[in-house]
């Protein structure tokens, strides 16, 4: 049988998934951490500790800044050294609090045993408010508050849960080691949130190329099932090995062949996506009231010897972290954070993680260097490879000259920069990096549009 | 022979017919338009750059017609010559501006701002800001990429291999704004050109606080706020860590020049180079002799209150 994948565009890179063996071991504590106030999508979270606090290992610095935000936790114990804008990895200034540890002292209430609690407490709005209490977030990358995915609004309805456990970037093992090593708790988690959503369907959608985490996973819901009826309706489906499957919008379209429409959200198709990492973070925030102070992180790459899955507490600088697997070698020019396809560049080794930061990949000069810039003979190659439909070339000649309506009306804002179109490129054009432009000019108008619309509607009341 | 003559007829007959028709037509659905129109294009320079605001000369032309008056419509590439000649068309009057002209307010050369990693990306100033701050320290400064030259119609604009910084040849540049907009870190400043085109600018828009930007860039404003203590007109304020100077009430002393501790300040035009430390020697001297008459003043009032 034909495994599913999304209907159109996606590419084949190869998946380089070098530190696949690598445990997920803890790293070190760092010195001092550099939270920064804005670790989420929606507004920044506000400071609730001043300098000179002592906090401890949980317990909330930040509050959230809107309905759209997020709390953040304290990673490390010790005392507020700063709270200041500090340069974040693309060097551009973030509201950073700033903790000098001590120790290693936790907030009263935190279960840091290893026990698997395997009974969910029926009180869903419990259960929500610890999600939203634990400041979790969505751990695939775009770090979208979990309790707002979870609250739907009136009107709309989910049908189906889909824990994305897909990790199509190439290199990235940090779902892959969750979901082996943290099986029980990654599908406790995803009977949470399904629970939360009324009790729906539950699909943990894992790609090809990992057979022992399908399998491993089939047999810890086989297990759990036995437990309690709370377990049913959970089930492994196999995906074909494409990128960009773990898109939220491809997953969708695989998994329940139902596809999100422009600017709309998952939820109007009757869809909830969470990452692995998220349903993991779940377990620990309900069931061990432990909120999101550290996340999985893949070090990689072919020019580093250290290959390993760390365990990583939120605000931990990245050169800490690369100095404590042995430096950076020399034939590594370049740091990602992130994949190779969607991560950032690091232009601040100085930078903390965050919550969102999935990998630091190294690189060597061979491996970043571009392609001389040729001419479009528009071969196709870069609408083929757009999994949401676009024509690449079309839209970076529209960014290039500034057409906003013409962007708009190419649906340039329906871009989710996965990078194929730059990918597929045999004339080495950069596509996204151009369009990247064309879709923040497209979505500007969009949104002065709207701002307008309500100005007016709000002036005829 | 007979066949030849009834086709020319014909055809002959054809073409008068649908002459007449479009003629009737052409009458019926004339568009009106007002003939200045035309006669202010022709006076126009023709750049169609959209300095002025509207889409090019032609839309302009049309909106100064329609206006009550010129004081919202200047075209700054034909200046005061040809906002004369528009005015005499229309009957208006228009007031003088004074020229304008582009300025880099960024400073940070390879020598001054060191560089802390490379770019390798598609080289365009807007394209790098969405990915990161810069090469450099400084999160504000020049991103050296040069759209601000590719936007610049005039060939006013060229990038200074030396400083990596863009320079602006003031015979051409014609203050229609282009370059404004195309920087994306905003550093690119229309100001009054001056009397023989002396003027005076901080060159700096690093708004980090002044260790921060000091290491970043030796010639950064650190917002220390001497120029405008020492400035006599009331012309320099210094807002988030940055000092400006406001041309409308400069009058080009140099003084903040002189008193600036990391050499911020720019000047350009003026026929004599300044001599820094004599200047600064007379400013030190006259702010003593300022804090001794106030001392001295402020003792009369008290001992008038005493008494």
């Amino acid at each position: 049988m034909r495994k599913p994948t999304f209907s159109i565009g996606g590419v084949h890179p190869h998946d380089s998934k070098i530190s696949r063996e690598c445990r997920v071991e803890p790293m070190p504590l760092p010195d001092s951490a550099y939270i920064a106030v804005a670790q989420h999508i929606g507004a920044p979270a506000k400071p609730l500790v001043a300098v000179g606090d002592k906090v401890k290992v949980g317990q909330p610095i930040a509050e959230p800044g809107g309905f759209v935000s997020a709390f953040i936790h304290a990673s490390v114990s010790g005392t507020v050294k700063s709270i200041a804008p500090r340069a974040d990895l693309a060097g551009n200034p973030v509201m950073t609090i700033e903790i000098a540890r001590e120790g290693d002292e936790w907030m009263e209430g935190i279960d840091l045993s290893d026990t698997l609690v395997t009974e969910i407490p029926d009180d869903n709005k419990a259960i929500l408010d610890k999600i939203r209490l634990g400041g979790i977030v969505g751990l695939g990358g775009a770090t979208f508050p979990t309790h707002v995915k979870l609250s739907p609004p009136p009107g709309s309805k989910c049908e189906r849960l889909i824990i994305n456990g897909c990790e199509c970037e190439p290199y990235l093992t940090s779902d892959f080691r969750c979901l082996l090593e943290k099986g029980e708790q990654v599908v406790i988690g995803a009977a949470i949130l399904k629970q939360v959503l009324g009790g729906v369907p539950c699909t943990v959608a894992i790609e090809e190329n990992k057979p022992e985490a399908i399998a491993h996973i089939g047999e810890v819901i086989a297990r759990l099932r036995k437990q309690s009826p709370k377990y049913d309706g959970i089930e492994v489906m196999v995906m074909k090995m494409r990128y960009p499957q773990g898109g939220e919008k491809q997953l969708i379209d695989a998994v329940m062949h139902r596809q999100v429409g422009s600017g709309a959200l998952p939820i109007s198709v009757g869809a909830v996506v969470q990452n692995v990492g998220t349903a993991l973070a779940v377990y620990d925030a309900v069931l061990k009231n432990k909120p999101l102070v550290d996340n999985t992180l893949t070090v990689t790459g072919e020019c580093f010897p250290h290959q390993a899955n760390l365990l990583v507490r939120v605000g931990t600088p990245l050169r800490t972290i690369l100095e404590h697997l042995g430096g950076i070698p020399d034939e590594a020019v370049k740091v990602i954070s992130g994949g190779p396809m969607m991560g950032k560049a690091v232009a601040n080794l100085d930078a903390a993680t965050l919550k969102g930061t999935s990998a630091l990949l190294l690189l060597t000069e061979k491996q970043t260097a571009r392609g001389e810039e040729g001419p479009c003979i528009r071969c196709g190659k870069c609408a083929e490879a757009c999994p949401m439909g676009l024509e690449p070339f079309l839209l970076q000649k529209l960014s290039r000259i500034g057409d906003v309506e013409a962007l708009e009306a190419n649906a340039a804002q329906d871009c989710i920069e996965c990078g194929c179109c730059l990918y597929s490129c045999p004339a080495n054009i950069p596509l996204l990096d151009i369009i990247r432009l064309g879709k923040a000019d497209a979505m500007k108008a969009i949104r002065e549009r709207a701002a307008a619309a309500k100005a007016a509607a709000e002036a005829a009341k | 022979m007979n066949t030849i003559w009834t086709t020319i007829a014909i055809i002959s007959l054809i073409g008068l017919v649908l002459a007449l028709v479009l003629y009737l037509v052409a009458e019926k659905f004339k568009v009106v338009e007002d003939p200045r129109i035309d006669d202010v294009e022709k006076v126009m320079p023709g750049a169609n750059c959209g300095g002025c605001g509207f889409a090019g000369c032609r839309a302009f032309a049309e909106a100064a017609v329609k206006a009550p008056n010129l004081d919202n419509n200047f075209c700054p590439v034909g200046g005061n010559e040809t906002m004369a000649k528009v005015a005499a068309i229309l009957g208006y009057e228009v007031k003088e501006k004074a020229p304008m002209v582009a300025v880099v307010r960024c400073n940070g050369s390879c020598a001054n701002r060191p560089t802390v990693n490379t770019y390798g990306g598609f080289a365009s100033c807007r394209v790098k800001a969405t990915l990161y701050s810069g090469d450099t320290g400084c999160a504000f400064g020049c991103l050296g990429c040069g759209d601000c030259v590719a936007a610049c119609q005039f060939g006013a604009l060229s990038m200074d291999p030396e400083t990596g910084l863009p320079v602006v040849d003031e015979t051409k540049c014609t203050a229609c704004g282009a370059c404004t907009k195309a920087c994306p870190k905003g550093l690119i400043e229309l100001r009054a050109k001056g009397p023989r085109g002396m003027r005076v600018w901080v060159d700096c828009r690093n708004k980090d606080k002044g260790p921060a930007a000091k290491k970043a860039c030796a010639a950064a404003c650190i917002g220390c706020g001497i120029c405008a203590k020492t400035c006599r007109h009331e012309a320099i304020t210094v807002a988030d860590n940055i000092a400006y100077i406001d041309y409308n009430k400069c009058k080009l002393c140099r003084e903040c020049i002189a008193m600036c501790p990391t050499g911020a300040i720019h000047e350009s035009g003026f026929p004599k180079p300044l001599d820094k430390e004599a200047t600064k020697a007379r400013i030190l001297e006259r702010q003593k002799k300022e804090r001794e008459a106030a001392a001295a003043a402020a003792k009369t009032t008290e001992e008038k209150k005493d008494a």
